[in-house]
Order: structure tokens, then sequence, then C-alpha cells
């Protein structure tokens, strides 16, 4: 078995809001991230994708707090930390991130150079001018970005050129894992090409050692990740490789979300779409059973009423519901053969 | 032309020009196009290429340079503020962005109040008005004693778009634009919006065009599309025919730049460019 990357077990944390409520943004999620390998993050809009990363890397800046749960980067367990030594010592070194909006990321009055000049001394590494523009050029030569970048202020670059620029600028203190956060979503589909050629290339030469990609475009995360998983107002509903949990996904909500993907192949325009009825709960007030039972096709009446864990079966796959798998694949057989007539 | 559907809208030689001199930009170059009645099409390009300026131009939002536009077979007239609202009664646009679609300082029910004023039914009693209302929001899944007294801020993205096309089939118009009408919502409420979309269309026989550069959307929803490079349609014909056998270079490179799932999508094509 390879070396584990990253570990999280059991984290939860919660988004204090200024009623003083708490929201439970992140519910008990356990995952594991192997030396070598991806892992993707699916799921719709609010659903905790984004404060998940965030709260892996150990960033807890109000109004987000950390609750319980441990989080182990290569062997260090950095739960409970405070997050400004997080900053300085884990993020950029150990653990990067990479933002949706990379114009929004970087600022506007300064050179990229100077940028990066910035990320040395913040991590208290003492290097001359004159060295910092030797590595970050090699940094572009090794990501194909053309070094004249360096030298450019943000607004200069166009959007693919600048989500590039923050990914070589985010891995320039060679972090041994990558988190990429919707990093292709504001770009067209020939930049959004490019952006993840560049992320493989960083896996391949092996600058990064594992990645984790989140974006709700699933025909994209089966292309990029080995495995992926579902997430589901704050909890994981479904986990398996990609090919696994985009042709034979086993959580309804999974299922559905399987059942929206469009791609530009022959067939399937005659394939109708299916679309989950309903909203996802306010995670203020969660529902006491299962969170999906609400917006469930198969929905049964102790659902609501039991809170349902993890099904493990066996394989790195797992899913929660309490249906068994044979249940489950039964009762997809006959709603495709309904269809069918 | 042997076909029986009727035409609708159509431009010739339709120019935009943003500039002069040394900075001039072509951004719509000597367009033509032709939309029947009841059709849905696809106008696809690159971020760029000039798809939303033909989208206004199109919608009488900004000047045109040069070219003729076609309403109904008569050439379109909005010169004065008046025909401009009576133009805009049969030509309707969903935008991008939900959170910039409305008036913030609107409540809900003005903004649906607004479309029945447009469709000319001012006077008719409150009462009618208010089940007008609730009839459009219950076509698109939402609930209008809900929405009574509240901003569009309030909603979610998904729900606002969801608002606009109730918008929509209040004012029946007869063409539809949708620029990018699902860019900013996630994949699940992608599909709830395009049912009721294509359930518009089968109602009141709305031609819808899309403006997108979701490849996979274009060839799920429309009968035709035109692929836009710099201005100008490289390629156009039957959603079957351009996006799974594309003759053009450049539509072959865009498609094959969309992630599969049933094909094995290649990284090792990709040249780095700025």
């Amino acid at each position: 078995m390879s070396e584990v990357m990253l570990e999280v077990r059991e984290l939860t944390t919660k988004y204090i809001t200024r009623y003083q409520e708490d929201v439970y943004a992140v519910d008990h999620v356990s995952l594991k991230v192997e030396a070598g390998k991806s892992l993707g993050i699916a799921g719709e809009s609010g659903c905790g994708k984004s404060t998940l990363a965030l709260s892996m890397m150990g960033y807890y800046f109000p109004p987000l707090h950390y609750t319980s749960g441990e989080i182990i980067i290569d062997g260090r367990n950095i739960s409970g930390m405070d997050p400004d030594d997080v900053r300085k010592s884990i993020l950029g070194t150990e653990i990067a991130y990479i933002p949706q909006s990379a114009m929004n990321a970087l600022n506007p009055t300064r050179k990229i150079i100077n940028f990066i000049e910035d990320v040395y001394q913040a991590h208290d590494q003492n290097k001359t001018k004159q060295e910092i523009y030797e590595l970050a050029t090699d940094c572009c030569d090794i990501l194909g970005l053309p070094p004249e970048v360096l030298q450019k202020y943000p607004v200069e670059l166009s959007g693919g050129m600048a989500q590039r620029t923050v990914i070589a600028v985010s891995v320039i203190l060679f972090p041994q894992i990558l988190i990429a956060d919707e990093p292709t979503s504001a770009l067209d589909v020939t930049s959004q090409k490019m952006v993840i050629k560049m992320l493989k290339n960083l896996m391949e030469n092996g600058i990064i050692k594992s990645m984790i990609f989140i974006t709700h475009e699933l025909p994209l995360l089966y292309n990029v990740t080995d495995d992926i998983m579902v997430m589901y107002a704050g909890q994981i509903v479904e986990q398996g490789t990609s090919k696994e949990a985009v042709f034979d996904p086993l959580h309804p909500y999974a299922k559905g979300l399987m059942g929206s993907i469009i791609v530009p192949e022959s067939g399937l325009r005659d394939v109708k779409l299916t679309a989950i009825p309903g909203v996802p709960p306010n995670l203020k007030d969660p529902p006491s059973g299962c969170r999906f039972a609400e917006r469930c096709k198969f929905v049964r009446p102790e659902c609501k009423a039991i809170s349902v864990g993890m099904h493990d079966i066996g394989g790195g796959r797992a899913y929660r519901c309490i249906l068994s798998e044979k249940e489950l694949r039964n009762l997809y057989q006959m709603e495709a053969d309904q269809n069918g007539r | 032309m042997a076909d029986e559907k009727k035409l609708i809208l159509s431009a010739s030689g339709l120019t935009k020009v943003f500039g002069f001199g040394r900075q001039k930009t072509v951004a719509v170059d000597h367009v033509d196009i032709n939309l029947y009645e009841g059709e849905v099409v696809s106008i696809v390009g690159e971020s760029g290429s000039g798809k939303t300026t033909l989208a206004k131009l199109l919608l009488g939002l900004i000047k045109v340079t040069e070219g003729d536009i076609y309403f109904q077979g008569k050439k379109r007239d909005i010169r004065t503020r008046k025909k401009k609202r009576e133009y805009w009664k049969n030509i309707q646009a969903i935008f991008q962005d939900p959170y910039s679609s409305y008036n913030i300082f609107n409540k809900i029910d003005a903004v649906l109040l607004d479309c029945i004023r447009m469709r000319g039914d001012r006077k008719l009693p409150q009462a009618k008005k208010v089940e007008l209302m609730a009839e459009a929001c219950s076509f698109v899944n939402l609930k209008f004693e809900e929405l009574t007294n509240k901003y569009p801020f309030e909603l979610s993205g998904g729900q606002m778009q969801r608002l606009m096309i109730a918008r929509i089939f209040l004012l029946k118009p007869k063409i539809l634009l949708a620029d990018e009408p699902t860019s900013m919502i996630d994949a699940c409420s992608r599909a709830t919006i395009l049912d009721m979309l294509m359930q518009l269309r089968d109602e009141i026989g709305m031609t819808i065009i899309f403006i997108t550069h979701d490849i996979g959307l274009a060839y799920y929803v429309s009968d035709k599309v035109f692929i836009m490079e710099r201005g100008k349609f490289v390629e156009s014909g039957s959603a079957d025919d351009v996006i799974l056998h594309p003759k053009e270079a450049y539509t072959q490179r865009l498609i094959s730049d969309v992630p599969k799932i049933y094909e094995e999508w290649d990284l090792s094509t990709v040249e780095y460019s700025s």
C-alpha cells in the first residue's frame, strides 16, 4: 500500500452566522488520498465542497470554525492548529489551493514576479530577487508558460492564462498536495483543456504528489481524477472510482446527478435528462434522518426517522443509504424498465 | 423554399464594429442568419467570438453598424421608444447572470406585474393579476405565496433563473434569446431549466436561440447549430451533422476539447497559447 498523503477523519466544521446560529457545512467527513492519486469531489452549489477544501487545509478564519475530527497531512496532525501557524508552515509548502476565480486571487497593482517574491517572503525563505527570478523562470518552463508573464500585471492576462499563472504561483514552493476548487468553471473549453493538461503534467512530473479536484461538472471530473466522492448537504453520500461513480452510482442522489450529464456524443440526444425535484435542506436545521429523504424517489417512512451511516461495500466503495446494494440495484432496474416502455 | 415553416427573424450582412481607426474591432462580421418559427437553434463559440454582440444586435440593444434585420418579413423598425417596446413584446431574453438581471429595488410582485402591464393587461382586476402571476410561478415550480414581499436577491441562482422563465411564460414572446442561461448554475438545476424552456417551446411555439459555449447543451437541445469564430459563422447545419461530423478544423478542435464520458479525452493535442 502506498503512502497516505492526506487523511481526514470524521471532520466537522461549522459557520457561525451573525445571529449566533451554527451551520454545520461539513459534517463527519472522512477521506483519504494516497500518493500519486487524485480525488474528485462533486456536488451541487452550497453542498459544502469549498468549505471542505478550506477545512482540509486548516484554514479556519471566522466565520468558519473547527469543531471536531482530525486532519493528517503527510503524517502531521494539523487539527486544532492556529490558522496563522498553518498559513506559515503548511499552506504553500505542504498543501496548496487554487481558487475558482484567478483574477480575484491576483493583486491587480503588482506584477506576477512581485507576487512570487511575496510568497517567498511570507514563508521566511531568504532568497535574493535574482534567485527568485531564476526559480520562477524554471517553474514557467516546466509548466509551459512563457516567462514573459512574470513581468506582466494580472489585467494583461487572459482568463485561461491568469488561471495557469495562479497554478504556477501556487506550486512554486513545491507542495505535496494541490486542492483545485473549480479551477475551470469560468473558462471556455479550450482554456479548460490547457489547465487540465497542466494539472496532469504536475502530477506526472512529480511536482505534486496528490490532487483534490472540486467541481460540479461530472464529465470533466470523470476525465481528470481517479476517485470521485459525491457530497450532499455537508455529507459524503457516494464514494468510488470515477468509473463506478459515473456509470454505476448507488446512492439515489448520485444516480440523479449522473442523469443530468450532457455531453456531445452520439445517442445522448434522445436520453431524457433527469432533474431532481426540490431543494437541499437548510443546514441551519438539518433533518434528523437521511438528508436526501425529502427529494428521494425511493423514500421509505424509516428514512426520515433514523440517521444513516456510510455503508462500506469494499474496494473503496461506500454509500449513505439504508437500502442494501441489491435493493437499490433492483429499484434502478425497475425504473429503467418503466421508462423503456 | 419548400420548407413550410415561416421565417420569423432574419438578418443579412449584419456587422458590428466597435471603435474606429487603429482600434477598430469587428465583433460581428457580415453574418447571415434565418430563424424559423418554433425552431431551437444554438450559436456556439469561444469567449470573444462575438456571440453576445450578435445577441444584442438581434435584441436591438446596440446599434447595427451595417446590414439589415427583418422581423416577420418586414424590415425591423425600432427607431422610436414606442416601436422598440412593441418589438420587445415579440423578442425577450434570459441572461447569463441571474443576479444582475433584476432591479434590486423591485420586489418580485413588481417584476411580474411589469410583465402583465407589458402585455397590455394593465386594467385587469387585481385578483385576476394575482391569478396570472400564481399560474406563471407554478409553471416554474415556484410558490407565488412564498415569493410575495421578497426581493430577487433573497432567492437562489436557480430560483432567479426560473423566475426569469416565469416572466417569459407571462409575456409569451415569439422569440426567446437565451444567453448562456445555465452557465452560472449547477448541473442539477440545469436539467430543470432546460426542461422548462423546451416545454414552453412546445406550448406556445416559440423560437429559442441559445447562445452558449457548452457544446453538450447545444447538441442536446437544438435543431440547428451555428459555430461562430471571430464574428463569422464557420459552420452551420443540423445538430447531428455539426456536432457528430464536424467538417471545419475549428469545429473539430472545439468539439475535441469537450470532456466526454464514452470516448477518450485526448490531452496530448493541447498546445499552450496565450
